[in-house]
């Protein structure tokens, strides 16, 4: 049984409709992440999830039980971090810990908790005066001080500096190998790639791509980049039917092909009778990032309410 | 139950961390007791049976309560709204309910505390008399007027979506209230007839006058009676009436508009 299944999920604010008939399924140890540009409707989905928002139609489960009617019960045994950061500037580090720890009947200890977000050595310490990250970790210890069998991330590292993304992400890599499932939303490509096992590219409220990101690449990848290393030097002699595919960017040339295997033996064939020398030579596939903001991009035309969601 | 002691006693704590709050719902009351007392001189008040600390003993004790249970409770739970608090907590196993009781209870614990210090301090400083076969009828009230002025401040909260609004909104009703209803001002011979009319409309003035009475020999009786035609006897019974009207009627207004995150959507 999938820990999450969704199925034709519709939401409409007025005025427009946040996510179209969405179809996904999350399973049991898997970090799932729903990837998408702000508007999206990542977090009306995971609000529906959390019990927070009612659907308008579709179906939705979450461990087997309905959001709505068994809130109670799910509560117990699902933790959360929201989009925003909530947390009294008032409270030490460890009094915020034993507040939400008294809530579940099977807390975890708090100094373990703790010691998992690397703020042990701050529980004496206001959270007014934490830094953002250090803010965002002590919320995700809230998230999982209950034990929980799933956790849903709406976006954990949006605003941070790099190496406090990276403090999260070797934490959420953490909680995945322990056991627990992760339903994470996030607007960048690079968390996605570094923690989901699946994700699903969201784009105005429609699922535009889903799989592994290996899937996602040999599926979305229409184009190879072939790039060498011009040394400032104009290519002398090249065949026109080539010529006219190269750019040069920066002194390096670039060529974007669908078909780069032909490509290939007219360069070296040109190559080796100018003696050019093609040391830098290099052959890659689009990128996933390549692949997001392209399916991003091809509705970005239309405008995006960044607010609502 | 535990649960609702263990929020309670959490709010409470918060409520110590704010210099601002403790300021406004223990500092002021006192500090108008000894400034009006010293401004007026503690004299035998014109017309009325009373000198000036009788008066403002318990006028001022039911002004803590109020901004304890009304403004406190309302702006408190607009801000944590606000942080995205009450939204945070509807996701965790605590049930709303238990929640909203637990911030009731809490204000209740400080306007108690705040209407304890104010009356031992009239008592201790300026010798205001305790009458105690009336102590049960005035607990009765001070009871009532908490709980009535908790469902308002939570019709407030409801009301408005920010802590910015909810704030002017308390300050905007408790203070021409406060004015209009035996409160800060005391009643004398020039007061015209209307105002008493107007502050009987409210249940401010319902408030402080059956908790005032509780203080004054011109009335008789422990608070029990029905009121007499003179009106000399000392009778809670209209004004628990009035109270209870605005009470629930906030409390339902409250339920129905209330909620937990006014940010979004």
């Amino acid at each position: 049984m999938p820990v999450i299944s969704v199925s034709e999920l519709i939401k409409s604010y007025p005025g427009r409709k946040a996510v179209n008939g969405i179809s996904f399924e999350v399973l049991k140890g898997e970090t799932f992440a729903l990837l998408g540009p702000n508007g999206a409707g990542k977090t009306t989905t995971i609000e529906i999830l959390e019990g927070y928002r009612l659907a308008d139609s579709g179906t939705v489960r979450v461990l087997g039980l309905d959001p709505q009617a068994d809130r109670m019960e799910l509560k117990q045994r699902t933790g959360l971090v929201l989009q925003t950061t909530a947390l009294e500037p008032e409270l030490t580090v460890g009094e915020t810990i034993s507040a939400f720890a008294r809530l579940y009947v099977k807390p975890e200890p708090a100094g373990k908790i703790l010691e998992a977000v690397n703020l042990a050595h701050l529980t004496g310490n206001r959270v007014g005066n934490l830094s953002g990250g250090q803010k965002r970790r002590l919320e995700i210890a809230l998230g999982i001080i209950g034990g929980p069998e799933l956790l849903f991330l709406d976006e954990p590292t949006t605003g941070l500096d790099p190496e406090a993304r990276r403090k999260i992400w070797t934490l959420i890599r953490r909680l995945n190998e322990e056991g627990c499932t992760i339903l994470l939303s996030s607007h960048y490509m690079d968390e996605v790639k570094a923690l989901a096992d699946r994700m699903a590219i969201m784009v105005d409220g429609s699922i535009a791509a889903e799989g592994r990101p290996e899937e996602l690449q040999t599926l979305h990848a229409t184009h190879a980049t072939i790039r060498f290393d011009t040394f400032g030097r104009p290519l002398p002699g090249m065949p026109a039917a080539l010529a006219g595919k190269v750019r040069v960017e920066h002194g390096v040339a670039v060529i974007d092909t669908p078909d780069p295997v032909p490509v290939l033996h007219e360069l070296t064939s040109w190559a080796i009778q100018h003696k050019v020398d093609l040391a830098s030579l290099s052959v890659s596939r689009q990128s996933l990032e390549d692949i997001y903001l392209k399916l991003a991009g091809r509705r970005a035309a239309a405008p995006v309410k960044e607010a609502a969601e | 139950m535990t649960m609702l002691f263990q929020e309670a006693l959490h709010q409470l704590k918060l409520f110590a961390r704010r210099p601002v709050a403790m300021f406004f719902v223990i500092a002021m009351p006192l500090m108008l007791l000894l400034v009006l007392t010293q401004l007026f001189g503690n004299e035998r008040i014109e017309g009325l049976g009373l000198n000036t600390a009788q008066f403002y003993t318990p006028a001022l004790a039911v002004f803590g309560v109020v901004m304890a249970c009304y403004t406190y409770l309302a702006v408190s739970t607009a801000t944590a709204r606000d942080l995205g608090i009450l939204k945070r907590i509807r996701g965790t196993p605590m049930p709303p309910w238990v929640y909203i009781c637990a911030r009731i209870l809490a204000v209740s614990v400080i306007a108690f505390t705040s209407l304890v210090l104010v009356i031992g301090t009239g008592a201790l400083v300026f010798g205001v008399e305790i009458i105690w076969d009336r102590v049960p009828a005035a607990i009765i009230v001070a009871i009532a007027g908490a709980l009535c002025f908790a469902a308002l401040g939570m019709m407030i909260t409801a009301l408005f979506r920010s802590s910015e609004t909810v704030q002017a909104a308390t300050s905007a009703t408790i203070m021409p209230l406060a004015f209009i209803s035996d409160i800060f001002v005391r009643p004398n011979s020039e007061t015209s007839e209307w105002i008493p009319v107007i502050g009987n409309m409210f249940p401010l003035r319902h408030f402080s006058v059956a908790f005032q009475h509780a203080f004054d020999h011109a009335y008789e009786g422990s608070g029990f009676a029905l009121p007499d035609s003179e009106g000399i006897v000392f009778s809670i019974l209209p004004h628990l009436g009035v109270m209870a009207l605005w009470g629930i009627g906030a409390a339902f207004i409250a339920a129905r508009f209330f909620n937990w995150d006014t940010r979004a959507s």
